[in-house]
């Protein structure tokens, strides 16, 4: 006479053989594409110190804009408008900062549980859930893009779930882009007449911002570090 | 009765397998409640890795399809949020005395609500 | 081996001082677990933590205790690995030490941590590349190496792998402290810490605070009575040794810079900026210059009362050191632009709050109150130092 199996070794064994089906068929769903990379070009020239109707659309759109008795130097900053001089003829520039989405992103090498990673697209992303707040990758950003939740949040936009005690950064719009959407940023530079941002896919050679890219041979920031961002600025 | 349970098994991998490809959404339940309530954690961790690493987002398989179907209203008709004990995760969860990490960052009501 | 034999004994938990030591620790630890709580509750926003100074107060903390606490098994080590048997009486206590600090540290780190809730979450995800990572590896395995150790040479029957064990456990604390060292060392974003002097310079830190450290806990457990005055004068001259190391490697670090055109904008902001004071006052008059004043001019140098004072100040003047380099080095402006005046980016401003400052001595707190418990239960605190087995071999 066999031995029967164990009841929580049936259930076991059940739940898995119903379930399977299910996970294989979220696995099946297409995953990101291997081969592509997005990125961004911002032409600068077009950028003005007065202006920051990019951050304000990311912070709206976001919802890290909401909190209003926020220190300062504690605020959310997913993209910051930086302001440079140069010393000997005088001319400025205006620039909006956000993260990179380096090819060897720093942030990705020294997280210690692995929250910082790189989709297959090229877009690096904090996977929130994994995230225990240590703030190594903010140490390690060579553009200072990251940004710590000091404080508890409420009222989270359903497409952008955000709390205390982990990092964020600007994710590209991922969810947006997912869905064949632009990001936001993009779109409020074009409501404001000026148009300054670019998306598409960095290597396929037909797209519009590769194009344009072979044609002006922007800058990007921190050349000598190596880290090959994916967003190039133009006029600098 | 080992033969039996695997011919089960691989009739329900079947029968579940050729469901799931149809499956809509709202108004048709991800599985049925003894599966969900044993399994649901599973499940939403899988989803949710599979989410964020590969960009894998099916359709109303989001944690906010979950929140919109599972909705639970107050007497004024407006969805309620996890604060409030009525909340459908606390209907299990406060009896389970097992802490919900997910809406510290995610939003407990029906999508694009506040 | 020539000397009587050292006998070791457990504290006399009779002491009226002791009382009064372990209830002040007990309201510190306490103290600190209530900060950590608020942080938890509230979030980091009570603290005077930002987006730019990422890590401030705890982590100085806490980087000083992981820093000690490597060094202070030095004294074991040169005992076990290196047969200056001198050492020898001291060696118990000084792997108990080696553990308390490092705990302290820690209890300071996961409390900080935006999320300590996650710790079982940092243990099972193991980034391979980040050198965070490797530390937490390397933590976990010196508690393991220093237990066996301790067990090696406060049992007899095993003690014969002292040797042996003792050499694992000193070649474990250089990768560990080099691997601290090099947490600040491998960013190439920061101008202050790229660079490769940080995993020595950290290496001489800890041979410099631990030794200080070590002093410190002989002289309050174990007191003046009972010491020979050679034993402490040798301890005294080896403090003295390692603080001018360390004062080699901060002058190494800051002529490099000094030198070239760009490295002087940088040195003009660590030596003469907002942590300046830090720096001249805490790490180089307190921290160095008067210790080896107090270690080797006579007529300081010829009496031993002066050993723990200038102890003591190396302690203050390290903790300084690593104050202006982890806040310090995190207010410096990133490099966006090479060559253009980036004017939206200014020297990051951070004031420690009272949450930081309780946190990072219940870390201290949590050491001591080890150590103590460490000496009640266990026999490594030494009786019978006397100069004679001061003429021991070494």
């Amino acid at each position: 006479m066999t031995a029967c199996p164990s009841r929580r070794a049936l259930l076991a064994g059940a739940a898995t053989t119903l379930l399977a089906p299910g996970w294989l068929l979220v696995a099946a769903q297409a995953a990101v594409p291997t081969g592509r990379r997005w990125g961004l070009l911002i032409d600068t020239s077009k950028c003005t110190a007065g202006c920051d109707a990019c951050v304000r659309a990311c912070a709206a759109e976001y919802g890290w804009g909401d909190a209003t008795q926020v220190r300062s130097d504690q605020a959310p900053r997913w993209i910051r408008k930086v302001e440079a001089k140069d010393p000997r003829s005088g001319a400025v520039k205006s620039l909006p900062v956000m993260c990179q989405h380096c090819a060897k992103p720093p942030c990705v090498d020294v997280c210690p549980t692995g929250a910082s990673f790189k989709r297959a697209d090229g877009i690096v992303l904090v996977d929130r859930h994994v995230c225990i707040g240590c703030r190594f990758c903010m140490m390690a950003c060579p553009f200072g893009a990251r940004s710590f939740v000091h404080e508890a949040v409420t009222g989270q936009r359903a497409s952008a779930p955000r709390g205390m005690g982990t990092v964020e950064a600007c994710h590209l719009c991922v969810g947006r882009v997912d869905a064949g959407l632009l990001p936001v940023c993009l779109e409020a530079c074009r409501s404001e007449g000026r148009a300054a941002i670019l998306f598409g896919d960095l290597n396929d050679p037909d797209s519009a911002i590769a194009r344009r890219i072979a044609e002006i041979a922007p800058a990007r920031l921190r050349p000598d570090l190596r880290v090959e961002p994916g967003v190039h600025y133009g006029g600098l | 009765m080992r033969v039996l349970l695997a011919a089960v098994s691989i009739l329900s991998m079947l029968v579940t397998g050729a469901l799931g490809a149809e499956r809509t959404w709202p108004g048709q339940c991800v599985a049925d409640r003894q599966e969900m309530r044993r399994n649901h954690m599973d499940l939403l961790m899988h989803t949710r890795d599979a989410t964020v690493r590969q960009g894998v987002r099916p359709a109303g398989r989001g944690l906010d399809g979950c929140v919109t179907c599972h909705a639970v209203k107050d007497e004024r008709g407006v969805p309620v949020t996890v604060a409030d004990e009525r909340h459908f995760c606390n209907s299990c969860h406060i009896s389970a005395a097992v802490r919900i990490d997910c809406f510290s960052c995610h939003s407990s009501l029906p999508g694009g609500a506040r | 081996m020539a000397g009587p034999r050292i006998r070791f004994t457990t504290l006399d938990t009779g002491r009226p001082h002791l009382r009064a030591a372990a209830l002040v620790l007990g309201v510190v630890i306490l103290a600190a677990l209530g900060a950590a709580f608020l942080m938890e509750h509230h979030g980091h926003a009570i603290t005077g933590m930002n987006n730019t100074v990422v890590w401030g107060l705890p982590h100085v903390f806490a980087i000083f205790l992981i820093v000690a606490a490597s060094g202070a098994l030095n004294v074991a080590s040169m005992a076990s690995v290196f047969g200056r048997t001198v050492y020898k009486p001291l060696a118990p206590l000084s792997g108990l030490l080696a553990m308390a600090l490092l705990a302290g540290g820690l209890f300071v780190l996961v409390l900080d941590l935006g999320r300590p809730d996650r710790l079982t979450v940092a243990l099972t995800h193991v980034n391979p590349t980040s050198i965070f990572a490797w530390n937490v590896i390397l933590y976990s395995g010196f508690f393991a190496l220093v237990a066996a150790y301790l067990w090696a040479l406060l049992d007899r029957r095993v003690g014969r792998h002292a040797g042996t064990i003792g050499l694992a456990a000193f070649i474990w604390r250089l990768v560990l402290t080099t691997g601290t060292g090099s947490i600040f060392g491998f960013l190439a974003a920061r101008d202050v810490y790229h660079s490769a002097v940080m995993a020595p310079l950290f290496i001489a830190m800890s041979l410099s605070f631990g030794l200080a450290v070590f002093l410190l806990v002989l002289f309050a457990l174990h007191g003046r009575d009972g010491m020979g005055d050679a034993l402490i004068g040798r301890l005294g001259r080896l403090q003295a040794l390692f603080v001018a190391v360390v004062l080699y490697f901060v002058v190494v670090q800051h002529l490099t810079g000094l030198y070239t055109a760009r490295g002087a904008e940088v040195e003009r902001f660590l030596l003469g900026g907002p942590w300046a004071p830090a720096f001249w006052l805490g790490q180089i008059l307190i921290g160095t210059l008067a210790p080896l004043v107090l270690l080797l001019v006579p007529p300081f140098s010829r009496a031993p009362q002066y050993v723990p004072i200038a102890a003591a100040l190396v302690a203050v003047g390290g903790w300084f050191q690593v104050y202006a380099l982890v806040i310090g080095g995190q207010s410096l402006p990133l490099t966006l632009l090479p060559g253009l005046d980036v004017t939206s980016e200014v020297p990051a401003a951070y004031a420690p709050s009272l949450p930081e400052a309780l946190l990072g001595l219940g870390g201290v707190a949590v050491a001591l109150a080890l150590v103590v418990a460490g000496c009640a239960v266990l026999r490594v605190l030494p009786r019978g130092l006397v100069d004679e087995t001061a003429s021991g071999e070494g």
